[in-house]
């Protein structure tokens, strides 16, 4: 593990850097929630992002891929955090590119990955089922037919769901509710006859929807990875996006953070400027360690899992738990910070606490992920 | 193999002939060397391990061997802890002459100076102790108001100072002197240095809430000092005493680094053994949860310390991280005594007597010492200010 960026990876993020911040302010997410825009994100951006081949950082070098790894991609999502982009970078970039490239057959990888990495299509993984997130809490049942498989049930929560030309659907072929063993992944086009979808407007103006599975028929060929084993690759995959999201979160927390300390410089009260009040200086210094602590904890989390190391686990969860405490820091001390201008809809500020609720969420909130840890760590 | 693989192996082979099996256990608080003209030593080991790092300059690894240390770089010094911590080998040298005044005399400090001090330091010879608080001069460091007047070839100095940890057992004191009280409070400061064995240099231990009795309060009667133990320029002292304090906090930011932190059982263990164990957890989900919580923040922290060093090594310039290791390092050692305590529940209440192991004792005893951490040294406060103005460039 290097906690030092590659020269690589530095270049990466100073295009990334670059490109979200001429590219797609957080106005960019304004005007898509204020114009009720059908997709929810902006697909001649998304070209864009995977001419620059960051659709293929995480595809291997045969089906298109670039194989820039985790730590590449993590760059790209940190800088799309600053700006609060909507894209499909974590449901398509790396949930869908991991999920195949990883579990899938040849033929769906000649299949899916050219079309992912060109930016022509979109995959949503349909996991979550309950109030929480829950990776081996699977009720929807996948039951063999004598051409595949009948899946029913209902999924919450899924990240660009309403959009995605494939679902990635995670059943059960067998066990009970909680049981690791029978879980399984199935590939199903977002149009197919049973599926209904119903998109779920969030707080954060980001992408989710519901997705009902009615008697949905799909082949033996739709089964990515090995029938019943879907948990381990799941989970491997679920890392990976825990540790991008953390790079995105810490994004969204130094840019709230950094906001935060420019307007206590700017504001003035009392005649002189509010940062002068120690009252809110110390709170800022906090801030500033609290990102650079979770910063150590993004690199190494995505360093481990890019090396396959026995602690990439633990350390994602290190990274998502740190990064959640960090931005929910972050973005409510950058609306307290802000005075009534900052519950204001026309100053940005907002956005980031809104965007921090829904992504400490995602795939474990904080709560969660000590839990995991300390599991992992054998207490 | 490379130049620091090789450093590696024959550190390794060193350590392990010459480390006394004795010197490679848990050191407890009372066996730290700090040498010094009065030193005593419990055990033989403590000597002779001391007499073999100083020898090499190891108990100073990255110092000058001119002035008797290790002549090492970074990264082989890195290495040297390392493989210390590793084996388990303890700290043969501990002080103030090492963590602080030593780098400022390199820096700072006259030839003759050097070659006065230094290698008394690097051999333990002479303990050292730091003369800057004052009952009026705390965080406001700068206020002090001892006094010392130049009068021919001496400095007679007057006053009180207080925090001068373990003064009673120390030879020598580094001091912050007023030499100047008509300018700027920062513009009249000088650095000295006294020898304690002047009658007119009066130690008196100050008992603590741990019982112990670690820093004194230091007085100053007519004390002749010779004018060449002046260090740098008169009245330009303020520098070198925020240079010495940024040694200091570095010192301090490297809490829980220590060798102890091999033979010592982590929170979780301690809840383990007091709380008990359901399928291998804490059987408390909520002191289970907060221990998490100080790990994962522990954890965190190594690795920005980790992060750090490589972008030290890789050459990129320091960063403003540094200036949060003083405060993040000692909130979390205060917070992991927390833990202990909640971990053991009755049985870390105890002070002394029947019905309380060693252990139990002397974590409650070290719990109370940890909350001088986010005090001594510039309080957390006063770091928190360090990085508002220095990192984030918030007006005073």
């Amino acid at each position: 593990m290097t906690l030092v960026l590659s020269s690589e990876t530095q270049m990466v993020r100073d295009t990334a850097l670059e490109f979200f911040r001429e590219r797609s302010p957080v106005i960019e997410l304004r005007k898509l929630r204020d114009s009720n825009d059908p997709d929810g994100f902006s697909r001649a951006l998304w070209r864009t992002m995977a001419e620059l081949g960051w659709t293929g950082f995480l595809v291997s070098e045969e089906h298109g891929g670039t194989g820039f790894g985790v730590s590449g991609l993590a760059q790209v999502m940190e800088a799309a955090g600053r700006s609060l982009t909507a894209s499909p970078l974590l449901s398509t970039a790396l949930l869908g590119a991991s999920l195949i490239d990883m579990a899938g057959t040849s033929e769906q990888k000649d299949n899916h990955l050219p079309a992912l990495v060109a930016g022509d299509r979109i995959f949503a993984l349909a996991l979550e089922e309950t109030s929480r997130h829950a990776p081996t809490r699977i009720a929807t049942t996948a039951t063999a037919t004598a051409s595949g498989y009948t899946l029913n049930g209902q999924k919450c929560f899924v990240l660009d769901g309403h959009i995605a030309d494939v679902l990635i659907v995670v059943a059960r072929t067998s066990g009970g509710r909680d049981d690791r063993q029978g879980i399984s992944l199935f590939l199903v086009p977002g149009d197919a006859a049973g599926v209904s979808r119903t998109r779920t407007i969030m707080v954060d103006s980001r992408n989710a929807a519901l997705v009902k599975l009615d008697n949905v028929q799909v082949g033996k060929d739709s089964v990515l990875g090995p029938v019943g084993q879907g948990a381990d690759i799941l989970e491997t995959v679920l890392d990976r996006a825990r540790a991008c999201l953390a790079a995105e979160m810490l994004g969204s927390a130094a840019e709230a953070f950094e906001r935060t300390v420019q307007y206590l410089k700017d504001r003035k009260q009392f005649g002189v400027a509010i940062g002068s009040f120690q009252a809110l200086k110390h709170r800022a210094a906090q801030m500033f360690c609290e990102v650079e602590v979770t910063r150590s904890a993004v690199i190494a989390a995505c360093s481990a899992l890019d090396d396959n190391a026995n602690d990439a686990a633990a350390l994602s969860s290190l990274a998502k738990a740190k990064a959640s405490d960090t931005l929910y820091l972050c973005g409510n001390e950058g609306v307290q910070m802000h005075g009534g201008i900052g519950m204001t809809d026309e100053h940005e500020i907002g956005f980031f606490m809104k965007r921090a609720r829904v992504a400490q969420a995602t795939f474990g909130d904080a709560t969660f992920h000590r839990d995991r840890y300390a599991a992992l760590l054998g207490y | 193999m490379t130049d620091l693989a090789t450093f590696r192996a024959q550190t390794r082979a060193w350590l392990e002939d010459n480390c006394p099996p004795a010197m490679r256990t848990r050191m407890p608080e009372e066996e730290q060397v700090a040498g010094g003209l009065r030193a005593e030593y419990v055990r033989p080991e403590q000597k002779i391990w001391l007499d073999r790092m100083a020898e090499k300059g190891w108990t100073a690894p990255t110092w000058p061997k001119k002035y008797g240390g290790g002549g090492l770089g970074n990264d082989e010094a890195m290495i040297l802890e390392e493989e210390m911590q590793d084996l388990g080998c303890r700290t043969p040298l501990r002080g103030m002459g090492l963590s602080m005044l030593g780098p400022v005399l390199l820096e700072y400090g006259t030839e003759e100076q050097r070659q006065t001090h230094i290698p008394k330091i690097v051999k333990g010879e002479i303990r050292w102790c730091q003369g800057y608080s004052e009952p009026s001069a705390g965080s406001d460091l700068a206020s002090l108001s001892t006094r010392a007047v130049l009068q021919g070839e001496h400095f007679l100095v007057n006053g009180h100072k207080i925090w001068t940890s373990n003064a009673h057992l120390s030879d020598w004191i580094f001091c912050l002197v007023r030499t100047d009280p008509t300018v700027k409070k920062h513009d009249g400061i000088s650095f000295l240095l006294i020898d304690m064995v002047d009658p007119g240099v009066r130690p008196r231990p100050i008992k603590l809430i741990s019982g112990k009795s670690v820093f004194c309060e230091t007085f100053f009667e007519n004390v002749q000092v010779p004018a060449s133990h002046l260090v740098g320029q008169l009245n330009k002292g303020w520098t070198i005493a925020k240079r010495l304090l940024e040694h200091e906090r570095k010192g301090i930011g490297g809490i829980g680094n220590r060798q102890a932190a091999k033979f010592e059982l982590p929170p979780e263990a301690v809840a383990k053994a007091y709380a008990g164990e359901d399928n291998g957890r804490i059987a408390e989900p909520a002191l289970r949860d907060s221990i998490a919580k100080y790990s994962m923040d522990a954890h965190a922290f190594q690795l920005t310390r980790r992060r750090a060093a490589e972008e030290a090594e890789a050459g990129t310039p320091p960063g403003p991280m540094s200036a949060m290791f003083k405060y993040y390092a000692t909130e979390l050692n205060k917070t992991r005594y927390e833990m202990l305590l909640a971990a053991e529940g009755f049985q870390g209440l105890g002070w002394e007597g029947d019905g309380f192991t060693d252990d139990e004792i002397r974590i409650t005893r070290e719990w109370l010492r940890s909350k001088a951490n986010t005090i001594e040294g510039g309080t957390s406060e006063v770091q928190l200010n360090i990085i508002a103005k220095r990192v984030l460039a918030l007006p005073d």
